[in-house]
């Protein structure tokens, strides 16, 4: 039984890692991946989200009605974001100035969607918590990740502290082309050294596998009707 | 007229929602296949945005507002962005079958895309826009991402036909050419002070 559990974190954070092997959450993943710090505060921030979303799902998934589920999930994340808005802005202030329109934005990030819609309405609340957590450390880790490299080449220091002068940084890293390349050093390391992502699907979509658990489903029966 | 020309520039060029603002990123990479599909999506994206911001700038002021409900805005506008593009695709397949056929596959799509939340949030945290210019605002916005898919599509047609490495293949090189493109636009960030600038001076 507690394999299930901890097989759910390592699912999470390396198997399905959700931004760098499911390639979801592309919209944070580049605006907020500026210093080291931004990825950890943007990635437990999603987290907390997630895990309760996932949580309170799965306790009312035999309660929300088939048909409605899509708007009681969008209800439910937006509550939980409006309230980890209102804490973050009232308790951590610097945080809010710097990841500002992007907190409000979890509420259409795929991750939490696609969670509830993949896993949480299908499970147990414990197993479901999990997996909220594992892939929100998952995410939490990815961003970090990117944060790190971009703050490194683009200020030349790590969460603050400086490892070399900033006359030697590429100071591009920083600004917003850095993160399309820092991502796209990424995948191509990941495709060089033969890890499987979704990196095709993620260009190649037509939209429909892009981003939310939403637009994917709806996509695919407008699909159909306008055939 | 001249603040409602400079908001929409500053929205379009130089703040690029996608370029620089990284919103609506997933139907930027994804649709950016063909030149034709871009723009279809782009129209779409037009449509949608100018109607969202107003009726989020409408039932802000109007509702939210005059209650003291403002922490709700975000909740209100999720849904009614959600509600609003099914009643743009209904009244479209009745209303103009043809348009309906163009942008029927990218109406829902454009849902949860996070540019039209963002922008509508935007407006009023962010700006402080009122009525006119939060249209104006979101036309801009939608006017931009408009530019840059159509010019991706554009530079991707090119990019499929060349002997690329393969580990580069797929995702990477369009991120790359991407990244391109948002150092070409952040040559625009220049206007930015003089903008603001003639803005703060225009006055309301």
């Amino acid at each position: 039984m507690k394999n299930k559990y901890l097989e759910r974190l390592y699912n999470g954070l390396i198997k399905e890692n959700p931004t760098l092997v499911l390639m979801l959450g592309m919209c944070p993943t580049l605006a907020v991946s500026t210093a080291a710090i931004n990825g950890i505060t943007m990635g437990l921030s999603s987290l907390a989200v997630l895990v309760l979303s996932n949580f309170l799902i799965s306790v009312m998934r035999n309660v929300i009605p088939d048909e409605v589920r899509l708007p009681a999930y969008i209800v439910i994340v937006a509550s939980l974001v409006t309230v980890v808005k209102l804490l973050i802005k009232a308790y951590l202030p610097s945080v809010d100035a710097a990841l500002g329109l992007y907190i409000d934005l979890i509420v259409v990030n795929c991750i939490i969607l696609g969670r509830a819609e993949a896993y949480a309405n299908k499970h147990t609340p414990g197993l479901s918590v999990m997996d909220g957590i594992g892939m929100g450390l998952g995410f939490t880790v990815a961003l970090t990740l990117a944060g790190l490299v971009r703050e490194l080449l683009g200020a030349g220091t790590v969460f603050g502290f400086t490892v070399f002068p900033q006359e030697y940084a590429v100071g591009i890293m920083i600004q917003p082309p850095g993160a399309f390349l820092v991502i796209a050093l990424f995948i191509i390391i990941m495709n060089a050294i033969g890890i499987k992502t979704r990196q095709h699907e993620l260009v190649n979509s037509d939209g429909c596998d892009g981003c939310c658990a939403t637009c994917a489903m709806r996509c695919e029966e407008a699909k159909e009707e306008v055939k | 007229m001249i603040r409602l020309i400079l908001i929409v520039i500053l929205n379009a060029l130089i703040s690029n929602v996608v370029l620089n603002q990284f919103l609506g990123i997933c139907s930027f990479l994804g649709v950016s296949r063909q030149i034709k599909a871009s723009a279809s999506l782009g129209g779409a994206v037009i449509f949608v945005i100018t109607i969202a911001s107003a009726v989020a700038s409408i039932l802000y002021n109007g509702i939210l507002v005059p209650l003291h409900l403002e922490f709700m805005k975000m909740i209100v506008f999720i849904l009614v962005i959600a509600a609003l593009v099914q009643i743009v695709e209904m009244f479209l397949k009745k209303k103009s079958p043809s348009v309906y056929k163009a942008l029927g596959i990218y109406l829902p799509l454009i849902t949860t895309n996070c540019a039209v939340l963002g922008i509508a949030i935007d407006n009023i945290d962010k700006f402080g826009y009122n009525f006119i210019e939060s249209v104006f605002s979101g036309f801009g916005t939608a006017i931009g991402y408009t530019i840059a898919i159509v010019l991706l599509a554009g530079i991707r047609s090119r990019v499929d036909e060349e002997a690329i490495p393969r580990p580069v293949r797929g995702a990477p090189v369009v991120m790359l050419a991407a990244a391109l493109m948002s150092i070409a636009f952040m040559g625009f960030t220049e206007l930015q002070p003089a903008i603001e600038t003639v803005l703060k001076g225009v006055g309301q």
